[in-house]
């Protein structure tokens, strides 16, 4: 366990190293920085796994962890905080996810980004930010995992405007950046709140202390719970802070890839399931995690039904399978919200990634009515498409299907307003994850399909293969963060629903082949309502509602204050002192009988002052 | 007493005397007759001086005077030489002309 | 008529002499008459030192205020021409609306100076203090001051020669064409060029 340091900070190594750099290292020598950074770190992920399996097979109790504390890092009055970082099991799903995923993730950008000029800043900027989210994940304190917080959303800024000289790309990252933040001033809020009221940001500390302090559904738990939502659903692209994931896609495919999906949108959830004690405290936040997370995935869903970019349909479809993720949480089902993570890093990363081999072999090409009949011509892309998307519509036996079932099941449990909302849900994300298939594959033009030709580079098929392949047996694997996490109560659902739930996806894919391949039932098609289209596609108003609520006032304020009132301050120094420079030079005129004058004033002052005081 | 009542008096007329030079050296503009006025504001300083002088029974009143004189001696000759240097070259002693030494 | 009597009469009466004649001094458009108003201010002040027992003061005063500081007045006064010539233009200049601030200003002033003399009961009464009394004081303990009072003399003395010169001829040099010093002139000719810029300047 001593070497649990590396992990994070292995890519920070091949960070600096390709930042000093400075981009005069050939391409050959940055990826080799870039990927093995990374990959050093998966395998110190494996080892350090075995090492955990070891001391749990010994007999330590599994809800356990291991601490190592690097060095004291500020001591400050009350506040005692160590750079130190925690393992367990929650914790080590995360870092399988991460680094396993990543290295993936960094070989196919390795071929993807060869023909880019800035390939070495790629990898600059994807190592900082694996090293970051590592730090987040790892974190023992709060302030320590604030700190990879803003490291993951300072680096999505940074590659989401990766083409910087597209101002699009700039606004978009900027937004990105922006909308995050209102949720990261939540976080801190809650941050301090919680040291206020427990004297403590270690997380263990905070857990202990706050099953002493506070009761079930007081105040205070509540509040800091939802402010901690808030902070969560900035990161994680939920309602009311979701509108930037869609137009992050701007960013290269690799990126989408592993930010948008894989990893920075999952730090929400990681980080109510690491805060879950507190959660548990307050009933109110608890629902309000399960509502923002099916409404959003409803939402989403709608939208994505409507969208005519292929990354753009997967980023509404990330934003809905994470919607699933926080009702897991929301309904105490905290070990299949985190299986959820995985299985959905696995095949959410497979889907981004085969939609970039298509995009490269259609020359940059994203919009699906542009595509059509690809399965010949892209055979490897189109088996893994296939496996990812019966993986996300969760059909048995894939690993979606084990980790999307009992999420449906323990909303039944809970209400099922939630079950209902959930399993439409899943009805959508057959439609339209069908929809995608058929126009993208199956469903011929008459022109013909589209020119394709194969991308160069080794580096593009293997990892879809492994993740394909990742994403059919995970089903199989026992989560070792089960055991860090509270156990769900045991489901004995009627029959009818668990049969719904299986069988309403299927449903679904068959209303999308009807519809979009045999071309029947064209009445359920929203194209001819050009008004509730645009408003579905749009994400629902979100962008201009924020834009008169939010942007427009602040940008009137600052035409407003163009002569910027506070200036005046300096200013209003400045013309004082040079009007009394002119007064006080008129004094200076030379004239004899004015001085004498003077000196006689004084003179009556000085004696008047003596004699009357 | 009538000589306690002197002395004041005295102390009062040097006041009027100084007062009256003042006034002098504000209103005149020929610099030689601001020089006058300012030999009678020295003279009314040092018969202030005679009159304590008087008032303690001691010398220094007069010692203080004979000071004074000396200085306002000396201060004439150097002003006079100075008005003659400046009418020299300014062709005039109209000291409101006079005024190079503003800011 | 006592002695006292005598005395406060003279006393005030002189005194009376002395500001009618500074008063009368300080408005005369006439230089020369405003020097002579200034002898008569200074003879009034030398009676009011000898009532006052100071002897060697009113000598002093006599001599050396109504002698020479008179005297050197006179001669530049004579040098600079300021006699009848220059009448009109004193009336010029003193224009009655600017007497106003300066006699303000005065009697603001005096009225503090009297204001703060105070009460006269502690002032004693009139001591002579003579010639003899000063002179052994004077090389007694104030010796300095004797000392001090011819380095200022000194001072003026060089400062007056040296301001009130005329300019000088350049020093002859070596191997110059003259061979002699044209000495300072003080001739007719230089009076009569300083006359017309005199009326150049008040043109």
């Amino acid at each position: 366990m001593d070497i649990l340091w590396l992990i994070p900070t292995l890519p920070l190594l091949g960070f600096t190293i390709l930042v000093l750099s400075s981009g005069r290292m050939p391409r050959e020598k940055a990826r080799v920085v870039g990927i093995g950074s990374i990959a050093l770190s998966f395998m110190t992920t494996l080892y350090i796994a075995t090492q955990y399996y070891a001391a749990a097979s010994h007999g330590l109790d599994h809800g356990a962890g291991f601490t190592v504390s690097l060095w004291p890092w500020i001591v400050a009055g009350d506040l005692n905080l160590n750079f130190s970082l925690y393992l367990d099991g929650l914790s080590l799903s995360m870092l399988f996810v991460i680094t396993g995923v990543g290295t993936l993730i960094h070989i196919y950008a390795s071929g993807y980004m060869w023909d880019d000029p800035d390939y070495t800043r790629f990898f600059t900027y994807m190592n900082l930010f694996v090293a970051a989210m590592l730090m987040l994940v790892l974190a023992d304190n709060l302030v320590l995992m604030f700190l990879g917080w803003e490291g993951v959303g300072l680096c999505s800024f940074l590659l989401i405007g990766f083409w910087y000289k597209d101002p699009e790309n700039g606004f978009a990252a900027r937004k990105a950046f922006v909308v995050t933040r209102a949720g990261d001033t939540a976080f801190a809020i809650g941050l301090f709140l919680l040291f206020r009221e427990l004297g403590s940001l270690e997380i263990q500390e905070i857990l202990h202390r706050a099953t002493d302090e506070w009761e079930v559904g007081a105040n205070m738990p509540t509040l800091i719970a939802i402010l901690l939502l808030g902070g969560a659903v900035g990161k994680s692209a939920q309602l009311p802070l979701q509108t930037w994931l869609p137009d992050a896609m701007a960013g290269p495919t690799p990126v989408s890839a592993l930010i948008h999906a894989a990893t920075m949108v999952t730090a929400g959830v990681y980080l109510i399931a690491r805060t879950h004690p507190v959660f548990l405290l307050s009933p109110t936040a608890m629902t309000l995690v399960a509502s923002v997370g099916l409404i959003t995935l409803l939402i989403a869903g709608f939208t994505a039904l409507n969208q005519w970019d292929i990354k753009r349909v997967l980023a509404y479809s990330t934003m809905s399978q994470i919607g699933y993720m926080f009702l897991a949480l929301g309904v105490e089902a905290w070990d299949s919200s985190i299986f959820h993570l995985m299985t959905h890093a696995l095949f959410k990363a497979l889907l981004f990634l085969t939609a970039g081999s298509i995009i490269l072999a259609l020359h940059h090409e994203q919009d699906i009515r542009k595509m059509g009949g690809l399965r010949k011509q892209l055979p490897v892309p189109f088996w893994c498409f296939l496996i990812g998307s019966a993986c996300l519509i969760a059909l048995p036996p894939t690993s979606g299907f084990w980790s999307k079932e009992p999420i449906l099941l323990a909303a039944w449990e809970v209400d099922p307003v939630f079950w209902a909302g959930a399993v439409l849900g899943a009805f959508l994300t057959a439609i339209y994850t069908t929809r995608l298939m058929i126009l993208v594959f199956f469903y011929t033009p008459e022109g013909g399909p589209p020119e394709t030709h194969e991308p160069k580079g080794w580096q593009l098929h293997p990892p879809l293969i492994i993740l394909a392949a990742l994403s059919l047996v995970a089903g199989a694997f026992h989560l070792p963060a089960a055991d860090a996490l509270p156990h769900a109560h045991e489901h004995h659902p009627p029959l009818w629903v668990e049969v719904t739930g299986i069988l309403l996806p299927l449903v679904g894919i068959f209303i999308g082949y009807q519809v979009f391949l045999k071309e029947k039932w064209q009445g359920l098609r929203l194209a001819n309502q050009q008004a509730l289209r645009d408003f579905l596609a749009k994400g629902w108003g979100f962008d201009w509602l924020y834009d008169a609520l939010l942007v427009k006032p602040f940008l009137t304020l600052a035409r407003l204050n163009r002569n910027d009132l506070v200036d005046l301050v300096p200013k209003g120094v400045v013309v004082a002192s040079t009007q009394c420079y002119y007064f006080f030079s008129r004094g200076q005129n030379g004239q004899l009988r004015f001085y004498v004058a003077t000196m006689a004033a004084a003179a009556i002052m000085i004696i008047s002052l003596a004699l009357f005081t | 007493m009538t000589d306690a009542v002197i002395i004041d008096h005295a102390f009062i007329l040097a006041a009027i005397l100084f007062c009256l030079g003042l006034t002098g050296v504000l209103v005149r503009r020929n610099l030689v007759f601001v020089l006058i006025s300012l030999e009678v504001m020295l003279n009314a300083a040092g018969l202030a001086f005679i009159a304590a002088g008087s008032a303690w029974g001691q010398a220094d009143g007069q010692i203080m005077f004979l000071a004074v004189v000396t200085l306002g001696a000396a201060e004439v000759a150097v002003g006079l030489g100075l008005t003659l240097l400046l009418f020299r070259r300014f062709n005039s002693i109209d000291i409101d002309q006079l005024n190079k030494l503003k800011g | 008529m006592s002695a006292i009597f005598f005395y406060n009469f003279i006393f005030y009466s002189t005194a009376v002499i002395a500001v009618v004649a500074t008063l009368l001094m300080i408005t005369r458009h006439n230089a020369v008459h405003a020097l002579l108003y200034l002898i008569i201010s200074s003879l009034s002040m030398a009676i009011i030192f000898y009532l006052l027992g100071a002897p060697f003061a009113a000598v002093l005063e006599v001599i050396i205020y109504a002698g020479a500081v008179m005297i050197l007045f006179v001669f530049v006064v004579m040098m600079l021409n300021l006699g009848h010539r220059s009448v009109e233009q004193e009336a010029a200049w003193l224009p009655a609306k600017g007497w106003i601030v300066p006699s303000i200003l005065a009697a603001v002033l005096l009225m503090l100076l009297v204001a703060g003399l105070g009460e006269p009961e502690n002032l004693r009464g009139v001591h002579l203090v003579g010639v003899k009394e000063v002179g052994i004081v004077l090389f007694g303990p104030y010796l300095l001051v004797v000392e001090l009072a011819s380095f200022l003399l000194l001072a003026g003395l060089v400062g007056a020669y040296h301001l009130a010169r005329r300019s000088t001829p350049p020093t002859p040099k070596y191997g110059d064409a003259q061979s002699h010093f044209t000495p300072v002139s003080d001739s007719e000719a230089d009076e009569a060029a300083t006359d017309q810029r005199i009326e150049e300047g008040k043109a």
